[in-house]
């Protein structure tokens, strides 16, 4: 099991995402990119394709995925695995909408 | 000694039309090297399929597709074209015909085939611009114009011409009236019964006709604003198409005094008056009758050739034609005496349910006429038995319900008409003649029976009889099914029915675009979303809503990413010159956002690279405050413009090629195209701005400017093809906006100029754009979406637009 312990963050509200946009959430780690579908769900990756580490949140949205800008990949935003033919996966991580409010499984406690 | 080689018989041929080239066609076919052969042709281009211009405005076809003879036909045929300079006397005397601007040429053998003209009914307002006739491309360039910019339509002549002209105008959205004088439509192919469901199909399509309308003015000003009838009925319009028929065009024959009628009389071997001199086509009178149709016009070429050549003593003997009504959807047919009178005997099917009306005349058991509404794929079978008397009493109870009647179940179809049953009306093609054709040269596409046989070559109306007949002579292995590359994996459709589509349903959303053609993922992918953006955007300039999240990242984020997920900016350097203000600010700029890397780029601009997301807006506004704008090195789009010294400083240079290319890049920048552009001007053919491997290159002579187009660098290097040299400035900038353009309207996305070229033929657009008036229409149409388009993109993000794409939602500790 994962020592590291999370809490729910507000991280903003979901109308800060357009439709089929993503927006970015920095953490002393690493970067996460949240997406927006275009049926107002909303997706949580590790901001780093497991290609080459291009930039999730910069590319196109598409369904239930995301291509990488940087070489075209496809990317599951629910599991972050890549499509066929590729092999990889980007973490994901927890996310809930509660009334319009993104909370987001960051952060230690 | 070299031997003299006998002189070759010297045939000029007048009229490069339909007609003309087709006896040209037969003629080499039987004597390919008697004759050294001159063409002089009003129109500015090689020979295309009149008949298809009725699917050109209606966005079915394009130009390109019904271009039957480009510049390169004449070439490899050693004919000497004189394109847009038509022949405005002959000497008959001396033999000798003389174009407008003074070429002449001799001739031994005289070939006339100037075709027809619209009949202009002279009304008042005749002569306001925006009345025109439907003969040539030029007119569907006009038509295609006036519904870009006005609403409404009024078509005078409820014909054939007229009611496709209709069509192809409310196809482009406008608001169509078509006046006919009579009480019913197309009097001379349909009875009553079948005018009125076709009057009713086409109320269907949004067409308005009133009949028994008598146009007594046309109204406007400096051009028709709309027309009056006699009733007092006042209708607005921004066009009128005069479809009131034709008249045979023998203006020069009757000037140079051979015998004229209503056309220009010819005996039954195409001889005028004159036996040097024959004619052939539309401008004939033959035996008291006028032609129309192509049909027996394609005949008249085999007698001609047969005669010229001296192959055969053959006669024109005149025969039945039939008719057909290129309307999309619209099925009729007719053909012979289809009304009869009190010595024939009707019979008459009808499914009012339907929209089906049949009728067939018989005249003593021999059938003279029919005409097919809302289902005509009996016409062959029924033609036939008009052209050869076949006797049908046998017949008679069930001749209505076609060949398959009797044997219910079966497929009416190709296999049951005799092998002399004629296919293609236009050409006279039958079906013996394509099945063994199919069989001799093993052909397995509706093309290459085409090619062969010339079998659905002409108004196209056929091509299902003749896909049946494939798929009878090769069995399972004919895939009708053509062969288009979708625009991805969402979607069957191809990038021109996408583009179609956009323009003839005027569909203005990415959605809308989805759902009319049936796209199977809801919000596209990565390849098409970009395509289709990029579509709309063309189509429907100052109108469409771009759509940010259908762009690539570097378009949506007006900078390069880089492997490392910072961008670079590369700010416009007009025509590759700069300043010491210019390079100051940069050096400025440089240090203030302690930017790491600062590079000269091969496209003679300077790139600040290492620039993280957030400093892209502060970037941006620093540049801007020093006169600097987006370079667009990040987009599908214009990208620089490269030059050299030129005759400012070089002692070789000619003209001032910097200052040309300055210009070109103001008139340019900001437009999106299907790939990135570029461009190029070098002062002299040394050619040191490598003009020649750009999408459009200039290269400056002693006597003007040479344009090139279609190269470029990369993977596969492709050298430029010359398009056209020009004296001017004025017209490079005029053709480098009308080849952008043409470009823009027609590439697939993700097409460079050079594979673009590649597909359509430099021929085609040489064509496109050597004609005047096209060549003008589509630099103002680019003129118009650069309105929209020259908007700095930076000083937009500076001043605070899609702030969100350049700042993190949050920061968590
Ligand atoms: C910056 C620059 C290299 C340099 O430092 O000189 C450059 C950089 C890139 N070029 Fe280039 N090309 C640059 C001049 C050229 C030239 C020279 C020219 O324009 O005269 C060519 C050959 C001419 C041509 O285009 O035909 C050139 C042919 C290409 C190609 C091959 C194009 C093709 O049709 O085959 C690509 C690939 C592509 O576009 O798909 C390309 C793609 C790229 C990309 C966009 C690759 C990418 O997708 O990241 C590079 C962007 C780097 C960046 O972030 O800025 N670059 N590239 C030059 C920018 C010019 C400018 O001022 O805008
Ligand atoms: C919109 C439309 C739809 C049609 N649909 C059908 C159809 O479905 N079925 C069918 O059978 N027919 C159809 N037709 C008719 C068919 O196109 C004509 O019958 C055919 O083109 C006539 O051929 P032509 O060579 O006699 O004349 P054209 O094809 O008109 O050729 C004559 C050429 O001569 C040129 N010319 C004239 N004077 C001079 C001069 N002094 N010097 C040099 N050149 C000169 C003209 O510019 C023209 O290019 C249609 C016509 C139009 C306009
Ligand atoms: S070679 Fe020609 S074009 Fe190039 S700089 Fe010298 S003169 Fe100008
Ligand atoms: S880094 Fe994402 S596809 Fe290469």
């Amino acid at each position: 099991m994962d020592s590291h312990i999370s809490v729910w963050t507000d991280v903003g509200h979901l109308n800060d995402i357009p439709r089929l946009g993503s927006r970015v959430v920095t953490t002393p780690a690493i970067d996460i990119a949240l997406f927006r579908t275009a049926d107002d769900r909303v997706f949580a990756l590790h901001d780093m394709c497991p290609h080459k580490a291009g930039k999730l949140s910069q590319g196109i949205i598409h369904g239930e995925s995301v291509t990488c800008p940087l070489h075209n990949w496809v990317i599951g935003l629910p599991d972050g695995k890549a499509k066929e033919p590729e092999e990889g996966c980007a973490r994901t991580v927890p996310v809930r909408l509660e009334n319009g409010r993104i909370l987001l499984a960051v952060g230690g406690a | 000694m070299n031997m003299i080689a006998p002189r070759r018989s010297r045939l000029v041929l007048v009229g490069n039309g339909m007609a003309g080239v087709r006896a040209l066609e037969e003629i080499l076919s039987r004597a390919p090297h008697e004759f050294a052969i001159t063409v002089f042709g009003a129109e500015p281009h090689g020979n295309y399929n009149r008949i298809m211009l009725s699917p050109v405005l209606a966005g079915e076809k394009t130009f390109e597709a019904i271009t039957t003879h480009p510049g390169s036909w004449y070439k490899e045929n050693g004919i000497e074209l004189i394109a847009g300079e038509p022949v405005a006397g002959i000497d008959r005397e001396a033999k000798t015909v003389t174009g407008e601007f003074g070429t002449t040429r001799p001739y031994d053998v005289l070939l006339l085939a100037t075709g027809s003209n619209p009949v202009i009914i002279p009304l008042p307002g005749h002569k306001l611009p925006g009345v025109i006739g439907f003969r040539d491309i030029a007119d569907v360039e006009t038509m295609l114009a006036a519904s870009k910019s006005g609403t409404r339509a009024v078509v005078i002549g409820g014909g054939l011409l007229g009611l496709e002209a209709a069509n192809g105008l409310a196809r482009n959205g406008m608001d169509t009236t078509v006046l006919h004088i009579m009480p019913t439509l197309m009097e001379r192919q349909l009875d009553p019964v079948s005018a009125g469901l076709l009057k009713a199909d086409l109320g269907n399509r949004g067409i308005k006709v009133i009949t028994e309308a008598n146009t007594k003015i046309i109204l406007g000003e400096d051009r028709v604003e709309g027309v009056q009838l006699a009733g007092g009925t006042h209708l607005p319009a921004s066009i009128v198409v005069m479809a009131a028929g034709i008249r045979p065009n023998i203006a020069l024959a009757k000037e140079a005094g051979l015998t004229c009628g209503r056309g220009i009389q010819v005996d039954d071997a195409m001889v005028t008056s004159d036996p040097a001199i024959y004619a052939v086509g539309e401008c004939v009178e033959h035996r008291g009758a006028l032609f129309g149709l192509v049909a027996p016009l394609y005949e008249m070429a085999k007698i001609v050739a047969d005669r010229i050549t001296k192959t055969a003593d053959s006669d024109y003997i005149p025969a039945v034609t039939g008719t057909r009504l290129k309307v999309t959807g619209i099925d009729m047919f007719s053909a012979g005496d289809f009304m009869g009178d009190e010595n024939t005997d009707d019979v008459v099917f009808r499914d009012a349910a339907r929209g089906i009306h049949k009728k067939l005349v018989i005249r003593d058991d021999k059938l003279i006429g029919a005409v097919l509404y809302g289902e005509a794929r009996d016409s062959a079978w029924y033609f036939d038995m008009i052209r050869n008397g076949t006797d049908i009493s046998a017949l008679r109870d069930t001749l209505v319900f076609g060949p398959s009647a009797g044997n219910s179940g079966e497929a009416a179809g190709v296999e049951s008409l005799p092998d002399t049953a004629e296919i293609c009306g236009c050409n006279g093609v039958s079906k013996g003649t394509i099945l063994a054709a199919i069989g001799k040269h093993k052909l397995t596409t509706a093309d290459q029976v085409r090619s062969r046989t010339k079998a659905s070559a002409s108004c196209g109306s056929c091509t299902c009889q003749v896909e049946s007949l494939l798929a009878l002579a090769l069995g399972g292995d004919y895939d009708a099914t053509p062969k288009v590359k979708p625009v991805c994996k969402c979607t069957a459709a191809g990038h021109d029915a996408v583009r179609a589509a956009i323009l003839d349903r005027r569909l203005k959303t990415i959605p809308a675009v989805m759902d009319a053609m049936g796209w199977t993922a809801s919000d596209g992918c990565a390849s098409c979303r970009p395509a289709l953006n990029y579509y709309l955007l063309c189509a429907w300039p100052g109108e469409y809503v771009d759509d940010s999240r259908s762009r690539f990242v570097n378009e949506r984020m007006h900078a390069n990413i880089q492997k490392d997920g910072t961008y670079s900016v590369v700010p416009r350097m007009w025509g590759g010159v700069t300043s010491s203000a210019e390079l100051r600010a940069i050096a400025d700029v440089v240090d203030k956002h302690q930017i790491p890397t600062v590079k000269v780029t091969g496209g003679q601009r300077i790139d600040l690279l290492g620039v993280r997301k957030e400093q892209l807006p502060d970037v941006w506004r620093d540049l801007n405050a020093a006169g600097m704008v987006s370079g667009h090195a990040y987009g599908k789009a214009l990208r620089t413009v490269k030059t050299c010294v030129g005759s400012e400083w070089c002692r070789f240079g000619t003209q001032d090629s910097t200052a040309m290319g300055v210009a070109l890049e103001r008139m340019t920048w900001g437009s999106w195209t299907p790939h990135k552009t570029k461009m190029a001007v070098s002062g002299c053919p040394r050619n040191c701005a490598e003009a020649t491997i750009k999408d459009f290159g200039v290269i400056a002579t002693d006597a003007g400017w040479d344009l090139y187009v279609a190269g470029n660098g990369g993977i596969e290097v492709r050298v430029t093809d010359l398009l056209a040299k020009v004296t001017t400035k004025d017209e490079v900038l005029e053709y480098a906006a009308a080849f952008m353009q043409l470009y823009r309207e027609e590439a697939w996305y993700l097409d460079r100029t050079a594979p673009w070229v590649e597909r359509v033929g430099i021929d085609y657009v040489r064509t496109r754009l050597s004609d005047a008036g096209g060549r003008k229409l589509l630099q103002a149409r680019f003129m118009d979406s650069q309105r929209f388009a020259q908007d700095d993109p930076w000083a937009d993000r500076a001043a605070g637009a899609d702030a969100h794409e350049f700042s993190t939602l949050a920061s968590v500790e």
